[in-house]
């Protein structure tokens, strides 16, 4: 019997919940099929199939669904609603959307299965997930659990890999590979920023035309939302009067906080799409909040499908110089006052 | 206390009354002009969406006619909507006012907080819980009393027979609608306007267009937002419905009304969450206008406004499913009126050669 095949977009979810959802369906016997890295093909098929007024990520995820959807025989889209026991925690409205945006957008899609992620409601919300999962995959059963274990398993594992700042893609693999994972590429660092932002920005290297390594290169010692520590991330919350409503949001403004008054960075780049909505509120909150503590230098790099190289590292390098004379600046001070 | 709150097309009227009749004075800050969008778009994030903006514009007015306190409502999000009064009051603290926001959220989920704001509110005014109700019916009778003219006024405008008339009575009515204070007086006056504008000559012999106007709930409701589409439509002799009143909010949100549930299940075969904002409404009403016979839809949009971007994305295969024209406007604070008459006309166009098309077919 041939394999069923499963698509999986290689963006947005992928990055925080791939190697989940590979071990699940892997344990179920079925084949899990990624699409390719982002590239200028991607995008592009992206942009001609969204709305145009949708954000980059969406337009990618486009693309990405376009080009797997002659490889597979069913498309897994979940739906991501809430993965988190709270009220008015949700994903931004375009996630809410997009399996309906999707379908009505691209033609000729294999099977969908879009199950609802709403992990708020019931006593085993995930495992609840996974068996509707599996049920629509006609599978059931003890097997269904133990695959189940087996991805929860491969989930924290990937997790702290996180933490301990390894590099997403590398992680993925490790985990998804059972190997222990290669320390990234270690650079002699000065200079401590926080790069912050969805992970589906940060992480994909395309999108951010390789953030990560050039920063390596230029001495600087970058730090993620992800490598907060998760109960530090929650004790930020006290910080605002209300909480924001979309979960990738919180993570970010969190850290934000997390990281000008415990770990205290340099400064703060936000990496943020063109158009993102929930972002026009996190990047002011931001922006006054680095100004009100410190101040601390900040900086908003917006990317978007006209993205080139020249002009992002244009600006990273001019930040990074004022980063330095202002840290010349600093000491000079200190040597005259003794 | 000054108490001022933000301005979303007539209701003001009705909120001046009820802010003097629990005791305060009322801050009607100037209604939104060039001004007010670019003070709000100077302090505003560039991604906000126009009612953000034009929200911000007309606190920082109201602030500088003297408001010590401004009421709004929240909500809960996933739309932005429900984060305005944090952003609001942090953008405000940042340019050196101690103006203070007071945010009304849902009152089923902050029971506690809805009831101790009230308190104060109250407190401050020197208002017994009884003089509080007693001044919520007017206020009540008043907002009733003036979304029914407005109603009425794009009834009549296409028929009128001197262009311009329906829009200088009904700045009239407002005018009337802004002096009775006692319930049975604004009825009385809500009847006088209505008369009005009935008496506005008209040529009911005309078979005008049918258009809906769904979207966003702020741009829908306050004129300057949407260039005053509904009077522009009117005056080239379109009928036009809009999806949302204030009035019929309000009772969509206490539950008095069973619209919403109609719509949102007219929505499910093309939309299965709930997303936010009236992302899933404008679906719903799309299909629902086009059930009722209506030629065209028009879908006013925040730009940036994440729920409608999703619905716009949809709108497409709803457009031709249910054969009805749907144009989307994306409204920002680069809008021009000139562009779009012109796109309106060219809708209107669009809309009247189908029509013809279809009567020719159908002889």
């Amino acid at each position: 019997m041939t394999q069923l095949k499963i698509g999986f977009p290689r963006t947005l979810f992928y990055f925080l919940y791939y190697p989940f959802w590979y071990t699940f369906f892997t344990e179920l016997g079925c084949e899990v099929v990624t699409s390719l890295p982002t590239t200028k093909y991607s995008l592009d098929l992206g942009v001609e199939e969204t709305v145009n007024d949708a954000c980059l990520p969406i337009k990618l995820y486009h693309g990405h669904v376009a080009e797997l959807k002659e490889q597979v025989d069913v498309l897994f889209m979940p739906r991501m609603v809430k993965v988190r026991k709270m009220e008015t925690e949700v994903f931004c409205p375009k996630f809410l959307g997009l399996p309906d945006m999707v379908r009505n957008s691209i033609a000729d899609l294999p099977r969908i299965i879009d199950e609802k992620v709403d992990l708020s409601k019931g006593l085993f919300p995930k495992w609840d997930l996974c068996r509707k999962v599996a049920e629509q995959l006609e599978k059931r059963g003890f097997i269904v659990w133990q695959a189940y274990r087996q991805a929860q398993k491969c989930q924290d594992k990937f997790k702290q890999y996180l933490v301990q700042g390894i590099e997403v893609q590398e992680a993925i693999d490790a985990v998804i590979e059972g190997r222990i994972c290669h320390e990234s590429k270690q650079f002699t660092t000065d200079i401590d920023l926080a790069i912050l932002g969805y992970p589906y920005l940060i992480y994909d290297s395309f999108v951010n035309v390789g953030l990560f390594e050039k920063l390596g290169h230029m001495g600087i010692k970058p730090w993620t939302v992800e490598m907060v520590p998760p109960h530090r991330l929650e004790a930020q919350a006290k910080y605002l009067p209300k909480s924001l409503f979309w979960y990738f949001s919180n993570r970010t403004i969190r850290a934000t906080f997390y990281y000008l008054h415990e770990k205290k960075v340099d400064g703060i780049v936000h990496v943020t799409a063109f158009g993102c909505g929930p972002d026009a509120m996190v990047d002011k909150l931001m922006e006054l909040e680095a100004k009100h503590s410190g101040p601390i230098p900040f900086l908003t790099l917006s990317l978007d499908e006209q993205t080139g190289e020249a002009g992002i590292f244009t600006r990273i390098e001019a930040f990074v110089d004022m980063l330095r004379l202002r840290r010349k600046n600093d000491e000079n001070i200190f040597s005259h006052h003794g | 206390m000054k108490i001022s709150f933000p301005i979303m097309g007539n209701s003001y009227l009705a909120f001046k009354q009820l802010v003097k009749d629990i005791g305060h004075e009322p801050i009607v800050a100037p209604l939104p002009t060039a001004r007010t969008m670019s003070l709000g778009t100077m302090y505003a994030p560039e991604f906000a969406c126009i009612p953000f903006k034009i929200m911000l514009g007309t606190y920082l007015e109201a602030i500088e006619k003297g408001a010590e306190v401004i009421v709004a409502s929240g909500g809960h999000g996933p739309c932005r909507a429900g984060y305005y009064g944090v952003l609001h009051q942090k953008i405000i603290q940042d340019l050196g006012y101690d103006t203070k926001i007071i945010v009304f959220d849902s009152i089923a989920k902050t029971y506690k907080e809805f009831i101790s704001k009230l308190k104060w509110l109250l407190k401050t005014g020197q208002t017994s819980w009884w003089q509080f109700l007693k001044a919520f019916r007017p206020a009540w009778a008043k907002l009733k009393a003036l979304d029914e003219i407005e109603i009425l006024s794009y009834h009549v405008r296409p028929y009128e027979i001197n262009t311009g008339e329906t829009t200088r009575v009904y700045r009239k009515c407002l005018q009337l609608m802004d002096e009775p204070i006692t319930p049975s007086d604004i009825k009385e006056a809500g009847e006088v306007c209505v008369q009005m504008l009935r008496n506005i000559p008209q040529d009911k012999s005309r078979k005008p267009l049918k258009i809906g106007i769904i979207g966003e709930i702020y741009v829908l409701i306050e004129p300057f937002a949407n260039l005053d589409i509904q009077a522009t439509l009117g005056e080239m002799g379109v009928y036009t419905e809009r999806a949302m009143h204030l009035f019929h909010w309000i009772k969509e949100n206490t539950k008095l009304s069973r619209h919403e549930k109609k719509v949102i299940k007219l929505a499910q075969p093309y939309l299965r969450q709930m997303i936010g904002g009236h992302g899933i409404n404008s679906i719903g009403e799309t299909v629902m206008f086009a059930e009722r016979g209506f030629d065209g839809v028009i879908q006013l949009a925040p730009f940036s406004c994440i729920p409608e971007i999703v619905a716009k994305g949809i709108l497409p295969q709803v457009s031709h499913d249910q054969e009805i024209s749907v144009m989307t406007i994306f409204l920002d604070e680069m809008m021009g009126k000139a562009g779009m008459q012109t796109r309106l006309e060219a809708f209107v166009d669009l809309l009247l050669q189908r029509r013809e098309h279809r009567l020719a077919e159908a002889l």
